[in-house]
């Protein structure tokens, strides 16, 4: 019996760093600190056992051998003319690498799973910045912490408990006592519960109601209607009022302002009034991000390609334009002829349509475990679990890079070699 | 009656879970669900009975849940292919497709829930 203490775990973007993993012949016996969602990723299950294909995807899948199931993932993907590589975001930095190189061989499209989550955070960071700060920088000094749009309770269960909330930091000995907690969200949820003012907005309207904050903050309350996207305009003055008495305060965002209506806007807008907060008082703003390594990915595609994501690489240089280049894009307009899926689930995540489009293309999918995504694919190659079978880099919601251990044995290839032995066939094949 | 509602969708902490199980039970459990305010369930159906949820760009069968952090008119599915069927897929030039914010109709139904498989099947 093996006890790793201080592992990490890979499951969301906080990234928890204290967690210990009790391993009897290479089985996880035991997780302990971490939350209910952290354990199921690192305790694992039935995977797929070997790789599998099938030429009709209405027909039942036939094993085959790894050399057998790469060759027919490098000729669909040789063989197509604007071919998708989505997902990533269950993966580590390592792989990243690799398959952006991968990209760039076939003048691929590459996206991840920020496409269906913060991809619009980032747009806003284009047009405005982000003042932010490490989680470490909030658990020490934040006395005021805003959700908005954002269920941490749900999505990101020990954010509160480690770095936001009820967390003791250096210039707060009070911990939960030392900070006010606003949650702003269209329903009152189990994180609005927990909050000190919940602020309940109509979906749709936090724009509105973002630019009221800007406008009372700027000292024009008189201009503000007596109710904006249902907030009294009361709770609104009262809302500033508590933000500029903050020493160090601390937004964070989830996909209750990037999936609504004006999606960038919303977020554009947040930023815009944390800068003017920063005439008042200290404010940072960050988004509360999904998987545990989706802000990798947005990383290293940005410091190889020289953008965070749904780069194309079809004109043989990188070009980037969300709406144009994204993974629904594409797909919507039927425009991807063949398609990877590694490290994350477009066939649950993506929207019918563009599901009934990998439906009608080739897919090669590359993960663990079966999905949605294994019910449209041709070829399925299971791979060894990121971070829990495979050592590498990973990125925290803040940005801070954490070094991923390996904690036991894998039975499968890695992402990485499968990459590489792809990559391989599809420059043979091509005669480069 | 059909409920007239407007649409979100969303992480719960089953949904995470169970998110790299799908094929299992305890996964359609924590996703093939819509809530409602128990004010606007009672208009279609009681909890754990079948509803039939219907948009401008899919339909799909779910079991009816009552929250009532929820406001009236305001109806949530956890994220996945069950919420999917029924989602924006207009991405608004950015990318982003309309996973919140959809009207939508809600009745009662006899029809079942369809399995993981079953739903990706429809695509096919």
């Amino acid at each position: 019996m093996t006890v790793i203490t201080d592992a990490l775990c890979p499951f969301c973007g906080c990234t928890c760093d204290d967690i210990t993993v009790v391993v009897e012949d290479n089985k996880i016996t035991e997780v302990k600190h971490a939350c209910k969602v952290g354990a199921a990723k690192i305790k694992g299950h039935h995977r797929i056992k070997a790789p599998m294909m099938r030429t009709d995807k209405k027909g039942e899948f036939r094993e085959v051998s790894y050399d057998e199931a790469i060759e027919a993932a490098a000729k669909i993907l040789a063989g197509s003319k604007r071919p998708l590589m989505y997902g990533w975001a269950s993966a580590l930095c390592e792989v990243h690498k690799k398959g952006i190189l991968l990209a760039e061989e076939l003048g691929a499209i590459i996206d991840n799973t920020a496409t269906v989550c913060h991809a619009p955070s980032t747009l806003a960071v284009h047009e405005k910045g982000l003042p932010s700060a490490t989680l470490g920088q909030v658990k020490n000094r934040a006395d005021v912490v805003v959700f908005w749009g954002s269920n941490p309770v749900h999505a990101h269960p020990r954010h509160m408990g480690r770095y936001s909330v009820f967390a003791k930091g250096f210039f707060n000995e009070k911990g939960r006592r030392g900070r006010k907690v606003i949650v702003v969200d269209v329903r009152k949820t189990d994180t609005a519960a927990m909050a000190d003012e919940y602020i309940q907005l109509q979906q749709g309207s936090d724009y509105l109601v973002i630019s009221a904050l800007r406008a009372i903050l700027a000292g024009q309350a008189a201009v503000v209607p007596d109710a904006v996207g249902g907030v009294p305009k009361e709770q609104l003055v009262k809302l500033v009022d508590t933000l500029k008495a903050a020493k160090f305060g601390a937004v964070f965002f989830g996909m209750g302002l990037t999936q609504s209506i004006s999606r960038y806007k919303n977020i554009d807008n947040a930023i815009s009034l944390i800068t003017e907060l920063n005439a008042f008082t200290k404010y940072v703003i960050t988004p509360m991000r999904g998987h545990y390594n989706v802000t990798g990915f947005g990383n290293v595609c940005a410091w190889e390609t020289g953008y965070g994501t749904a780069v194309d690489f079809a004109r043989g240089a990188p070009y980037y334009n969300p709406g144009e280049t994204a993974a629904n894009d594409v797909l919507l307009r039927k425009e991807t002829d063949a398609a990877m899926i590694i490290a994350g689930d477009a066939g649950a995540h993506f929207p019918a349509d563009s599901v009934r489009h990998l439906a009608r293309i080739p897919v090669v999918q590359i993960d663990p475990y079966w999905n949605p995504t294994t019910e449209v694919a041709n070829v399925v190659i299971p791979v060894a679990i990121c971070g829990v079978e495979v050592e590498g880099t990973a990125y925290r919601m803040d940005g801070v890079s954490l070094r991923y251990r390996k904690l036991i044995e894998p039975e499968h290839p890695t992402d990485i070699e499968i990459l590489e032995k792809i990559t391989e066939r599809v420059r043979e094949i091509r005669g480069d | 009656m059909t409920l007239k509602v407007n649409l979100i969708t969303g992480r719960t902490i089953d949904q995470g879970v169970t998110i790299e199980n799908k094929t299992s039970s305890d996964y359609q459990e924590a996703t093939a669900y819509c809530e409602l305010n128990s004010n606007d369930a009672g208009k279609v159906g009681k909890p754990g009975s079948n509803i039939k949820i219907k948009t401008a760009h899919g339909e799909v069968v779910v079991k009816l849940k009552e929250n009532n952090g929820n406001p009236d008119g305001l109806a949530f599915i956890p994220m996945g292919p069950w919420a999917n069927a029924l989602v924006d897929p207009d991405t608004k030039g950015c990318g982003m497709p309309g996973f919140k914010g959809i009207q939508a109709t809600i009745d009662a139904t006899n029809e079942k829930v369809l399995l993981m498989k079953e739903l990706i099947a429809r695509y096919k």
